[in-house]
């Protein structure tokens, strides 16, 4: 082993990585660096910060949350069936929507190029805007209530969804479309016959996957007063009834992760 | 009948797939195309039902030339005309029999279609096709549940069952084992033979152009260099071809193995 060095007499050694690119990459990795230092200095993120804070965070949860307030499960459930039907409904629509878009901003089905760009265009435009943002300008429109989170809920996952499924879409084997195109098949058929049989797993797991996304998202939606568990989460909060908030807080974290589970389990098996 | 005049195409990236073609096909032919890969062979047979296009000369179908036709007529076109891919092209999630009715939609109405309300003729019709190829009893098995060869025979009935003028043949046995490719080959010659239907062919083995061709076009660089009947072709016919002495690979070999 000691004698290694010899070796290293001898003229060049072989870089496996060549020193322009390793001059490169350390330049990226100095930046990222900085990046995540200025991040940290500028929203005072110190580790001391959560340690000194902790006793106050604990004296909280057992003072305070602790003992749930039982007596309010019924307001609970209802309000997480509100929920769920946000959820549900808010991703199947998109779901249905979201279909015909995809095919529209997929270059290898949609071959008129200005209409695929102004579909991908209008579906970036969807993805930026916020969904809390959807919600508080559509519960300006039609009022407080479930249906501005459904509203909302829609418009966000038709961007999500159509933006998975044209990429899905893109990269279908192609030999069998050929072949139906062969048969003197018109695009539609070809769609549904080439296509959807190999797309079917997918857009059922995606939206499987966006429900979930949707669930834990309705909850938040309620803050603003579009409906469902993150309404009656608010109120309670402001009202400092902390025996109700943890109640809400425990029965909405195993809704949750019960239905997480079970898309989880029924996306597994599908593709 | 299918005539080439002056059928010449040039891809995009500029490389020439055709070059100044000629040739007349005749009703209930049993052609082999050969030549080495690259030579052309697939735009060839490729430019006839247009998935790629010729870019010059005159493409004469059954009196009328196909490259002036729009997207309607090429559909109606199309519906005549069989195709058979090196890699099947089935859509593997769907069963066999849907494969095969996929060579109906050409005569089904979109509306019909999209609700899988094939007539009951034509479901007669599939059934019968993969019968014709001794594969029946799979039509309810998914496709990608099949070996290679059992593919093969399911696109070859998918085309059957188009009631189609001619069928075109990329490559079919090339994925393919020496016994299967002759189980295929004896298919399309069986069909050729039976239903009259003009059969053009790629291949690359010499041996099985010699078995199973009535005539031979020989492909170099996108042009024809040889077009003849079987009778007339030698080991030195492929020598010239080909541009080169014949290898082992070149032979598939007997089915009697």
């Amino acid at each position: 082993m000691a004698k290694v060095p010899e070796s290293k007499k001898t003229i060049a050694t072989i870089p496996i990585v060549p020193i322009r690119a390793k001059i490169v990459m350390s330049n990226i990795l100095f930046v990222v660096l900085a990046f995540y230092f200025l991040s940290a200095y500028v929203t005072q993120a110190y580790p001391n910060r959560f340690i000194q804070g902790l006793p106050i965070a604990l004296e909280f949860v057992y003072k305070d949350l602790f003992p749930p307030n039982w007596g309010y499960t019924n307001k609970v459930l209802s309000s997480l069936v509100e929920t769920w039907n946000i959820a549900l409904l808010a991703t199947t629509l998109a779901a249905i929507f979201a279909l015909p878009l995809s095919f529209l901003a997929s270059s290898n089905i949609n071959k008129n190029a200005v209409l695929y760009q102004f579909i991908r265009f209008f579906l970036n435009i969807i993805r930026t805007i916020p969904e809390l943002i959807l919600a508080v300008v559509l519960i300006a429109f039609i009022g407080l209530g479930a249906l501005a989170g459904v509203g909302a809920l829609f418009i966000f996952s038709l961007g999500i969804l159509a933006k998975l499924i044209s990429e899905t879409i893109e990269a279908i084997d192609p030999n069998p479309l050929e072949a139906i195109r062969a048969t003197g098949g018109n695009v539609i058929q070809v769609i549904w016959y080439g296509v959807m049989p190999q797309l079917l797993p997918h857009y059922t797991s995606y939206s499987l996957y966006v429900l979930e996304i949707n669930v834990r998202a309705s909850v938040v939606l309620g803050f603003v007063g579009a409906g469902g568990i993150g309404l009656i989460l608010k109120h309670q909060l402001a009202l400092f009834n902390f025996a109700n908030v943890s109640t809400i807080v425990l029965m909405t974290f195993f809704a949750v992760t019960i239905i997480d589970f079970i898309s989880n389990r029924v996306r597994e098996r599908l593709v | 009948m299918i005539e080439f005049r002056n059928v010449s195409l040039t891809y995009p990236n500029g490389h020439q797939g055709l070059k100044n073609v000629n040739v007349k096909i005749n009703p209930g032919e049993f052609i082999v195309v050969v030549g080495l890969s690259g030579a052309g062979k697939s735009t060839f047979i490729r430019s006839i039902n247009q998935l790629v296009k010729p870019t010059d000369g005159e493409l004469i179908i059954d009196g009328k030339n196909t490259l002036k036709y729009k997207e309607r007529e090429l559909k109606e076109m199309r519906k005549n005309i069989g195709m058979i891919f090196q890699n099947y092209n089935l859509v593997n999630r769907m069963s066999v029999l849907r494969n095969v009715l996929t060579g109906r939609l050409g005569h089904t109405s979109t509306i019909r279609s999209l609700f899988g309300l094939f007539s009951q003729e034509d479901k007669e019709l599939a059934m019968n096709s993969l019968s014709r190829v001794n594969i029946s009893e799979k039509a309810y098995t998914r496709a990608d549940q099949l070996s290679g060869g059992q593919q093969q025979r399911v696109s070859i009935a998918r085309a059957l069952t188009q009631q189609p003028k001619y069928i075109l043949a990329d490559e079919p046995v090339a994925s393919l084992d020496p016994p299967t490719s002759h189980i295929v080959m004896k298919d399309l010659k069986r069909i050729n033979r039976e239903d009259g239907i003009t059969t053009i062919i790629n291949l690359h083995f010499i041996d099985m152009a010699m078995e199973y061709a009535d005539r031979i076009i020989g492909m170099r660089a996108g042009e024809i260099v040889f077009d003849g009947p079987v009778s007339t072709v030698t080991e030195k016919t492929f020598e010239q071809i080909y541009g080169r002495p014949i290898k082992e690979d070149d032979l598939r070999g007997s089915d009697d193995e």
